[in-house]
Parts: C-alpha cells; structure tokens; sequence
C-alpha cells in the first residue's frame, strides 16, 4: 500500500531525512517512533505530499507521491490524516467540518454527505455534538471528530501524526479506542505515536527513526523484547519507564 | 469670546443630510471595492509567482507611501485623460477610494491569511482540497474572521479620510456644510456642526467595533 | 494618454514672483519639515503622558485620558485643521482672539504644527497605553516592593520598556505625520502638497492661502 524507499530530505544545509526505507502493506498497522526531532512527522507528511523531499521515491496503491505529474489533491483524497493539534476548521460546525471535502472534492451531494458523517460521528461516539463547533468541544471529542472527518473520505489508508500527544492524559484513552477499534476493521494505518501500549495492542511493525534515520524496522514482539540497536534500547528504556 | 449663532443649523440639515449620504455611499463603494480588490491584491502578494507578487507589492508600496490628498487630487486631473471625458468630482472620488483602500485593506487581508496557522492549510490539502478550494472554504473565511475588528477599523478611518474630497469639490458632508457656513456667513458654527457628526458617528461605530472585538475573543 | 508633459515647468518663474517653481517646490518641503518635526514632537510629550494616564491606577485620569484620545480620533484631520483655524480663535479671549488673527506671525504653521501634533498625539497614547498594557504586571510590583513611588516606577521602570516596544509603530506614524501634513494645504502652509497642485492646475485650490 505504501513504500516509502531511499527517501531523502534537507532544510537547507540540515539533513531530516536520510535514506529512509519503510513499507506498510494493506490492512497493516505500523507505528513509527522515535525521539522528538527525529523526523518521523517529516517522514509520515511525506507521504501524501504536503512535504515535499528531494531524493527516493514514495508510492501508495502504486501512485508516485513525488512525481510532479501526480494529480496531489486527488490522491490525498484518498489518504486520511489525523494531526497532533486536530485542525479542524474552527469557523464550521462539526457537520460542516465533515461534510466540506466529501462535497468539494468527491462531489457528494450535501444530503449524502451530511448522512456519512452522522453515521461516522456515530461510530466515534460523539452523534449528540453534530451542530457544535470545534471550540466547544474536549481536545479529545475534537480528535474523534478529527478521525471521523477522515473516515468520512473512505480512504484507503490513514496516517496518524501523533494523534495523542497534545490530548490531557485522561482524554488519550477515548481516542486510542477509536484507533484500536479501526486497526481491528483491518484499516492500513501509520501512526506516528509513543502510545506503546497501543503498539503492543493492534501494530505489525514499529519503526524506530533516530536522527532522520530508520534505525530499526522490526516486527513488535521482536521490538519490544529484543531491540537490536543501542539507541532503540535507550529510547524504550526512556518512555517505559513510567 | 466671539458671538455664536448656532440657528444656522436648522436651515442647513437638508444640505447636510445630502452630503452625508454622499460620504456614506462614498464609504460603502470604496470599502466594498476595496475589500475585494484588496483581497486579490494580498492573494497576488502572497502568490508564489514572483513577477505578479512584485507587481501587487509595488502597487500597495506605493499607494501606502503616498498622501491621500495628493492621490485624490492626481486621480481627478489623470482619470479624464484615461477615460476620454471628464468624469464629475463624485465619480473621481468613488475611483480614487476604491484603488487608495484596496492597498489598505491588501495589508490587513494579508496578514489576515498569514494568521491562519500553517497546520489548517496541511488539514485543507490531506482531505484533498485544491489550492484555491482551501483558500475559499479554509483559509479566507478564518482570515477575515480573524481581521474583522481591523477591517472595520480601517473603514472608520476611510470614512473620516473621504473629508478630504473636499480638495476636488466634491459635494460630501463637509462640502456642504462648507457651502451653508458661507451662504449664511457662519462657517463657523457649520465646522463645529461638521466635526460633532463625524464625531458622533465615528465613536459610536467604535465603540461597536470594541464590542465586536470582545465576542471574536472569547469564540477563539 | 496625449497629455502633453513640461517637465521645464520647474525652471520657469512663478507668475506672480520671482522664483522659479522648483524654488516653490522646496520652499514647499521645507515647510512640510518643520510643520512635520514641530508636529512630532508635541504628539510625542502630550501621547506618552496620555498614553501613560490610561494605564494609572485612577478612574478619573483614565477617563480624561481616554476622552482626549477619543476627541483627536474621531474627527477627520481636515476637520480639525478647520476647528485649529477658524474655531479655537473664537473661544479665546477676546484681545487674544484679535491678536491671533490679526498679528500672530506664521499663523498657518502655527495651526497647523498644533492641529497635526494634538491630532498624532491620539495615535502616540494608544501605542504607548498597549506597551504599558504589554508588559508583566510583575514589573509594576516589582518596583513598588522597592519603594518607588508609582510615578518614580513609570519614568524608571515601566515607560522605559514601554518605549522600546512600540518603536516600531511609533516609526509609522512619524511616516504618517510627513503624509498628513499634506492636509495642512488646506488652510494654506505652503506644504508640498498644494504647491505641487498649484504647478498643475493654477487656481485649482481657490480657498487657500
């Protein structure tokens, strides 16, 4: 679904990205972590293209992300993405919020798109606060919009950028689920996060990026109980250790 | 102390009330056209085309470093050779006001856009949105939000600045009352009369705008 | 566009004296300095110390100060200039009243450095009340715990660091001043502005000078 190879990236002398080779198969979960700083949000907005890089190749369902012929709006209408600080459009409601792209860009009709996003708004629990705007609502009820919203596109994947980490620790719970609750639908999610229990839970793979690196690629199990490098050891040792 | 015959002011409300609604309709135009050119001059200024960028820029660089007077007065001897026929001192108004504020309002519009945060606009494009599609439905909508109370502010200042239509006779409020203050040859009382409306007006729309102001701070 | 340009205007004389229009056009910008400076500095000493009065800690001196500022913001500057020319005199005494229309020597500069410096004043308060405005509140404290009285703890601690913030719109409104001296044409100082229309079309201004 998407393979991301020898993807390289420069801020203008400072390197953020190096040779960094990856895949997520369909219906696969992996999670990407890492130390902040380590470019794996530069990495993971590679992937539909709101970054642009400057060496390697990146495709999802065999579409070339970084060729300059690529129709971008097209495929990212395909590609669902969840940001840390939600982005949802604080000047509409919450239907509005979901119902904007599936109107403008798949050119549903507004009666079938408002249907998809009560059914989707359903589904994360939040029905009741259809007419509400994002300001009024938890940082937590705002990501499960967020999602929502995502879903709304029926994409063919999701990438998560640290959907969790700007949340109070008591709201991380209802949106984990969501998330766990999607992975078991067979969803093909990257998710850039350091909810390890998460991990553990629903991913296949965690890749580990230090320094704009991959330093590790490994299947969870194999992660967790026996990381190869000495920079992964320290990194789990850090954030296990609450 | 000198005398003061404030019965002047009877007579004269009629003149006044038409040259008011000249500076207000004057105002509206201007703001309207304004606004809009000035939002297609900030989206020009902040395009990543480089000639057309530099060309917006230089106009509202230009428009900004100029005083307003010398502008109205230029426009009023440059528009008839443009258009072929004298045009009247109202309609060179309108002209002149609409170009001189849209420079004004590019700026506030421009920053206007700048203020929505960068992470809105990757929101608009991962969901799929063109350039122009998260500019209408994304960024423009915020930005405006986010610049009304500057905006508004703006046009309390251009609404006092079309006072100075009086250096090409056009017939707005202060000409009018100009023209009173003379016929009865009391221009005196007439520019206090003048001054207390605009000050009526303007402080209370100011006072309006601040109330505005508090509402957009507390929705953000 | 078959304008017929004479750029040789500049080195012809006056019609009615015997400089050339070019010595017309600086004597013009001169007078457009000294209106501007003198302009300036009165907006600077009445804007800080009204700007200053909005954030002190009475209801009465913020009221005064907010009412000045209202008073200079909410008329337009030619509006103004007329009230400076024709008006104020009016109100004076009545001796006061003759002299100054009658013998007060430069009385166009006069007016209209004092209209356009009260009315820059205005614009002076409110930057300098939202730099006080800006800055902690722990400062104000800080210096009262010291033992400084609150004005020794304005002119020492609090407008030092005020001024310093909003120097960069004080900038623009200095550039603003320049522009707005253009409108003194109106009550006839020999500003840029009029003289430059006057080479244009003699006779356009008829009200002035």
């Amino acid at each position: 679904m998407i393979e991301i190879r020898n993807v390289s990236k420069w801020y203008g002398q400072t390197q953020v990205l190096n040779g960094c080779n990856t895949h997520v198969a369909k219906g696969e979960v992996v999670v990407v972590c890492g130390p902040s700083g380590s470019g794996k949000s530069t990495l993971i907005k590679c992937v539909n293209g709101l970054e642009p890089f400057a060496q390697g190749t990146i495709t999802v369902d065999g579409v070339s992300v970084g060729d300059p012929k690529t129709d971008l709006p097209r495929l990212r209408a395909r590609v669902g993405m969840v940001f840390q600080h939600f982005e949802l459009f604080p000047h509409m409601s919450v239907e509005q919020n979901l119902a904007l792209a599936q109107v403008k860009v798949l050119g549903r009709s507004v009666e079938e798109a408002a249907a998809r996003g009560v059914a989707l708004l359903d589904r994360v629990g939040l029905r009741e606060h259809a007419a509400k705007f994002p300001g009024q609502l938890s940082g937590g009820q705002q990501q499960r919009v967020a999602i929502a919203r995502a879903l709304a596109m029926d994409p063919i994947c999701l990438l998560f950028d640290e959907p969790t980490s700007a949340l109070d620790p008591e709201m991380i719970g209802e949106v984990l689920d969501v998330m766990v609750e999607l992975a078991r639908t067979g969803m093909t999610m990257m998710c850039v996060t350091h909810e390890m229990g998460f991990a553990r839970k629903v991913a296949r793979r965690v890749v580990f990026m230090d320094h704009g690196e991959i330093v590790e690629d490994a299947p969870v199990a194999q992660f967790f109980d026996a990381p190869a490098s000495e920079r992964a050891k320290s990194f789990l040792a850090r954030i296990l250790r609450h | 102390m000198g005398e003061f015959d404030f019965s002047v002011w009877q007579p004269s409300l009629p003149f006044i009330r038409d040259g008011l609604l000249f500076t207000l309709r004057l105002t509206l135009v201007a703001m309207t056209g304004g606004i809009v050119i000035g939002t297609l001059l900030a989206l020009a200024r902040l395009s990543p085309i480089a000639p057309l960028a530099r060309i917006a820029g230089a106009y509202v660089d230009l428009m900004r470093s100029i005083p307003l007077v010398l502008v109205i007065l230029w426009f009023f001897l440059v528009i008839p050779f443009i258009t072929g026929s004298p045009v009247g001192a109202e309609t060179s108004a309108i002209i002149t006001f609409t170009a001189f504020e849209a420079a004004f309002y590019c700026e506030i519009m421009r920053s206007g856009i700048q203020s929505v945060p960068r992470g809105q606009v990757n929101a608009a494009f991962a969901l799929g949105l063109g350039r122009a599609q998260a500019m209408i439905h994304v960024i423009l909508p915020q930005a405006v939000r986010n610049m009304l109370p500057v905006l508004l502010t703006q046009t309390i200042v251009l609404f006092q600045d079309t006072s100075l239509v009086y250096a090409i006779g056009a017939k707005d409020m202060l000409k009018a009352a100009d023209v009173v203050g003379k016929n009865y040859n009391r221009p005196v009382e007439m520019i206090v009369l003048s001054a207390l409306i605009y000050f009526a007006i303007c402080f209370s729309l100011s006072l309006a705008v601040r109330q505005l102001q508090k509402r957009v701070a507390i929705i953000r | 566009m078959n304008y017929h340009w004479n750029w040789g205007i500049f080195l012809e004389q006056v019609k009615a004296g015997d400089e050339t229009y070019l010595a017309w056009l600086f004597t013009g910008l001169g007078w457009t300095l000294a209106v501007s400076l003198t302009a300036w500095l009165i907006a600077l000493t009445i804007g800080i110390a009204v700007g200053a009065l909005r954030t002190a800690p009475s209801r009465l001196l913020v009221l005064l100060a907010n009412a000045w500022v209202e008073l200079f913001r909410n008329i337009p500057l030619l509006v103004q200039m007329f009230l400076w020319f024709f008006v104020v005199p009016e109100f004076l005494p009545r001796e006061w009243s003759l002299w100054v229309k009658q013998e007060m020597p430069a009385k166009e500069f006069v007016t209209a450095a004092l209209c356009l410096g009260f009315f820059t004043s205005s614009r002076v308060a409110e930057q300098v009340r939202a730099g006080v405005g800006s800055l902690p509140r722990g400062q104000r404290d800080a210096s009262l715990a010291l033992g400084l009285t609150l004005g020794q703890a304005y002119r020492h601690v609090i407008l030092p660091q005020a001024l310093r913030i909003v120097i960069p719109p004080l900038t623009s409104e200095f550039m603003n001043v320049f522009k707005n001296s253009s409108v003194a044409f109106a009550i006839g100082v020999r500003g840029m502005a009029l003289i430059e229309a006057r080479t244009r079309v003699p006779g356009l201004i008829a009200r002035s000078g």
